[in-house]
């Protein structure tokens, strides 16, 4: 199939971008990052510089991959990064736009390639347990309901791609900090700082200059795991209960 | 500024008020520095101004009970000076706190993004939810008129005071003054489709099981409301009340 | 794809060869469940070296099945029947959402097709008991050493290595060194310093002035083909002396006429994979090196010149058992073998065997 690309290139941080046209041939087994890098090999050939994107596992799971397709966080398909989107989905004569992740908090750095390290601060700030150090604790010394650890499962189940904060219209990332706080926070081992992790990571995203939450939902529909709108209530609710129960 | 405030509070140890219930005054400046204590200010001043209109709508229904019924409700309703102006000033300061806390959190939001998307789709998220900063001022300015027009008797000649009757068959009997009433009730319609459900969710209220009927509920109360509404400036209209 | 799926799945292709048919059309006489049929006690759980060397030989004999006659089948229906769409669903459900997304097949209602494919390599980097490497101070844990997979890693390993390296074993041992250890602050200006940025920035000179015709992919894929042909599932002695020359040949011709498009100031994706296709060479180089020094077939590494008479591996445990430590001896100089005997004083090793 032949397929028409619009893609954002941009030299460097600072340089002011544009879109620019190509054309490539893909066939239906391919993967769309496939698809890309078929295209950077021509263009290598023809003395051009090849389109820069983030990417490392190719299946789904490492987070490192992301950009828009048509408008769309990830592409058209529902709880699917955009190398686990293969070229099937697409027909013969299609135009596709591919832009990087857009947010203050994520500048570009070049081309689809965005600097995330905004969401590294966020976990800094508190997704994490303290946990003790010396002898190794039993695995099975503190037990945990199957639901719990299903309902922790399902918020860790984040891979922290950004695809929320790019398709948010308020460019906020509550559903990456709402994630990581839940992941902590319906567990045992969370609880100790459960309140503190709340308010820690919650005021870190808003240094970073993310948006605010306005319960639109766009980043639950683009999410490729899957995450729902609850851990976002959950994050509010465990904030809420910080900043008014504190001792200090 | 804002930011950097919040910062130097968060190092801080602050000591609230030992006897008292409520967060001490920094706590709360503190609070409300955040997002998130911004969207709960406007959640629950939300939660009022929906109750406000819930009970409204009520109270506007017995005109339908005929001129004797709701000219005697505005009676018992501004004789009593102390529920009058009582509700007035915890309306005031609702829409005063939702506005500007809304504001704010809008402006905020629009710089969260300098640079937009050459394209772009919203997958499934409802109109009503990317449209509450325009809904909400249209509304306010409607609000702003309808003060005018029943309780200042300031946009129409034909007023009686204290003859709400009088003054609603008189001013929708007019299209144009319809028709301004019943946009403007379809953008809060869409207005509290979405915040309905959003101001639980704000509060974090929040459960698989719950959730979706929470938003039906949101749903179901918008359109009642709208319905109802709607249906005082049609009937006049038709010739139905007079 | 996971190791676990085998816990389920049934591993088959076609008795006869070049039978093209679709699987459903394929009745239970003509199958051959090859894995149940040659390790009747362990079947489908056999380890995936073992499982590897099947897949390959039935589709050396023609019976591989996809497009490609490299593939296999995975089968579930035989779980669901028994098991149910919903126990398998919890088990696998995203794997086999994986595998939809990948094909456009339906796992739930047609086999999978599966083959083997290079996933990391066995043994790493040399760490002694406590973990650290031949460089003071660095720890080397996980899938990056050599301490816990020699000769196989088995499924789902590596991030068991990681969790148990870092959780029960560095937490000491790096204390314990970080205890003793005097830590003084390096100043930039250090000889060693100096000359580790020159290197760096000769290296990176040079890669970008090379200006040739072939990009990085290409000499890339040429070398992993090299790898995957001659130093795969299973290698011999005149595969691997093939390599030996061909690799050297293959380095020559990148540090010839590599094209690394842009410069040193900015992200630089094709700079960065040419810097990991170099290291790629010397890894590809020691690997063969390696395999045609071990004349013995242990785990992972397979010599059809060793094998029993029903072709399983055949280990030389007299000559052959020690761990082959090579050390770096500088650019363009072979690497020197250690041998770091393996004593097994209370339990010895047998011929493995999944009959």
């Amino acid at each position: 199939m032949k397929l028409t690309l619009h893609v954002w290139r941009q030299k460097s941080p600072g340089d002011r971008g544009r879109m620019a046209r190509y054309e490539v041939q893909a066939n239906p087994h391919m993967s769309f990052l496939e698809m890309l890098d078929v295209l950077n090999e021509e263009l290598l050939a023809k003395g051009e510089d090849p389109i820069a994107f983030d990417h490392d596992c190719r299946e789904g799971i490492c987070g490192s991959c992301g950009f828009m397709i048509n408008g769309v966080a990830h592409g058209p398909n529902k709880a699917t990064t955009v190398c686990q989107l293969h070229m099937r989905h697409y027909r013969d004569g299609d135009v596709l736009y591919l832009e990087p992740w857009r947010a203050r908090a994520f500048p570009v750095i070049k081309d689809l390639v965005v600097d995330r390290c905004a969401f590294d601060r966020i976990i800094a700030a508190g997704g994490y347990i303290s946990a003790a150090t010396g002898s190794a604790p039993d695995g099975n010394a503190v037990p945990v309901p199957k639901d719990t650890a299903d309902a922790s499962m399902d918020a860790a189940a984040c891979i922290g791609c950004g695809a929320c904060v790019a398709a948010c219209p308020n460019a906020s990332a509550s559903l990456f900090t709402g994630a990581k706080i839940t992941h902590l926070g319906v567990l045992p081992q969370g609880q100790p700082e459960r309140y503190d992790r709340a308010l820690r990571m919650v005021a870190q995203a808003q240094q970073e200059l993310f948006g605010s939450c306005t319960n639109i939902g766009e980043c639950e529909a683009v999410c490729p795991k899957e995450i729902k709108l609850e851990v976002i209530a959950r994050m509010n609710r465990d904030f809420i209960k910080a900043s008014w129960l504190r001792r200090k | 500024m804002t930011s950097s405030l919040f910062g130097l509070l968060y190092t801080e140890k602050f000591h609230p008020h030992p006897e008292g219930p409520f967060m001490s005054p920094a706590a709360a400046a503190q609070f409300y520095a955040a997002p998130i204590g911004k969207k709960v200010i406007v959640a629950v001043t939300g939660f009022i101004l929906f109750g406000f209109v819930l009970g409204h709508l009520l109270g506007n229904l017995q005109v339908y009970a005929g001129p004797d019924k709701i000219n005697a409700y505005a009676e018992f309703l501004h004789h009593n000076l102390g529920l009058l102006w009582g509700a007035r000033l915890v309306l005031l300061a609702s829409v005063a706190l939702h506005i500007t806390a809304s504001l704010q959190l809008n402006a905020l939001n629009n710089r969260a993004r300098p640079v937009g998307y050459q394209r772009r789709e919203a997958v499934e998220s409802s109109y009503a939810s990317r449209t509450m900063i325009w809904s909400g001022p249209i509304i306010g300015a409607f609000v702003v008129y309808h003060l005018l027009h029943f309780t200042f008797g300031a946009v129409h000649p034909d007023f009686k005071d204290l003859n709400p009757y009088h003054n609603m068959v008189a001013g929708f009997r007019q299209l144009p003054v319809s028709l301004a009433y019943v946009v403007a009730m379809v953008l809060l319609g869409q207005h509290l489709y979405h915040g309905a459900w959003s101001m639980f969710q704000t509060l974090g209220v929040s459960h698989p099981r719950y959730t979706p009927l929470l938003k039906r509920f949101a749903a179901v109360a918008a359109a009642l409301l709208v319905a109802g509404n709607i249906s005082i400036p049609i009937s006049i209209l038709l010739g139905m009340v007079s | 794809m996971s190791e676990s799926l085998r816990n389920d799945g049934r591993i088959w292709v076609p008795k006869t060869p070049g039978d093209k048919r679709p699987p459903s059309q394929i009745p239970e006489a003509e199958r051959d469940y090859y894995l149940e049929r040659r390790y009747p006690s362990f079947g489908n759980l056999v380890p995936r070296d073992v499982a590897s060397r099947n897949a390959k030989a039935v589709c050396d004999e023609q019976r591989g099945v996809g497009e490609t006659g490299l593939g296999v089948y995975l089968d579930f229906a035989g779980a669901i029947q028994r098991l149910g769409v919903e126990a398998i669903r919890e088990r696998y459900g995203n794997l086999f959402d994986m595998y939809e997304r990948i094909t456009g097949e339906d796992p739930y209602r047609v086999p999978m097709r599966i083959y083997p494919a290079i996933h990391y390599t066995m043994g790493g980097l040399w760490v002694d008991y406590p973990l650290m490497s031949t460089i003071p101070g660095l720890f080397v844990i996980g899938e990056a050493n050599f301490s816990d997979h020699g000769a196989n890693r088995l499924g789902a390993s590596a991030l068991m290595q990681g969790l148990a390296d870092g959780y029960f074993i560095l937490p000491y041992t790096m204390g314990n060194y970080l205890a003793g250890a005097r830590l003084d602050k390096v100043d930039a200006a250090h000889p060693a310093c100096r000359e580790a940025e020159t290197g760096v920035a000769e290296r990176t000179r040079k890669l970008l002035s090379i200006n040739g015709k072939r990009s990085v992919d290409s000499l890339h894929r040429e070398l992993g083909k090299v790898v995957w042909d001659h130093c795969g599932m299973g290698r011999n002695a005149q595969g691997l002396e093939y390599a030996l020359t061909k690799i050297p040949e293959l380095r020559e011709e990148f540090w010839r006429n590599v094209n690394v498009r842009g410069g040193n100031e900015e992200l630089n994706q094709s700079l960065e994979k040419a810097g990991r296709v170099a290291d790629y060479f010397e890894l590809a180089e020691l690997l063969c090196m390696d395999a045609l020094a071990r004349q013995e077939s242990c785990g992972g590494h397979f010599r059809e010149e060793y094998q029993t008479p029903d072709g399983e591996a055949l280990r030389d445990d007299e000559n052959f058992c020690y761990v082959s430590a090579w050390q770096y001896q500088g650019e363009e100089q072979k690497p020197r073998m250690h041998k770091e005997p393996l004593r097994f004083d209370y339990v010895k090793p047998a011929q493995r065997s999944y009959k």
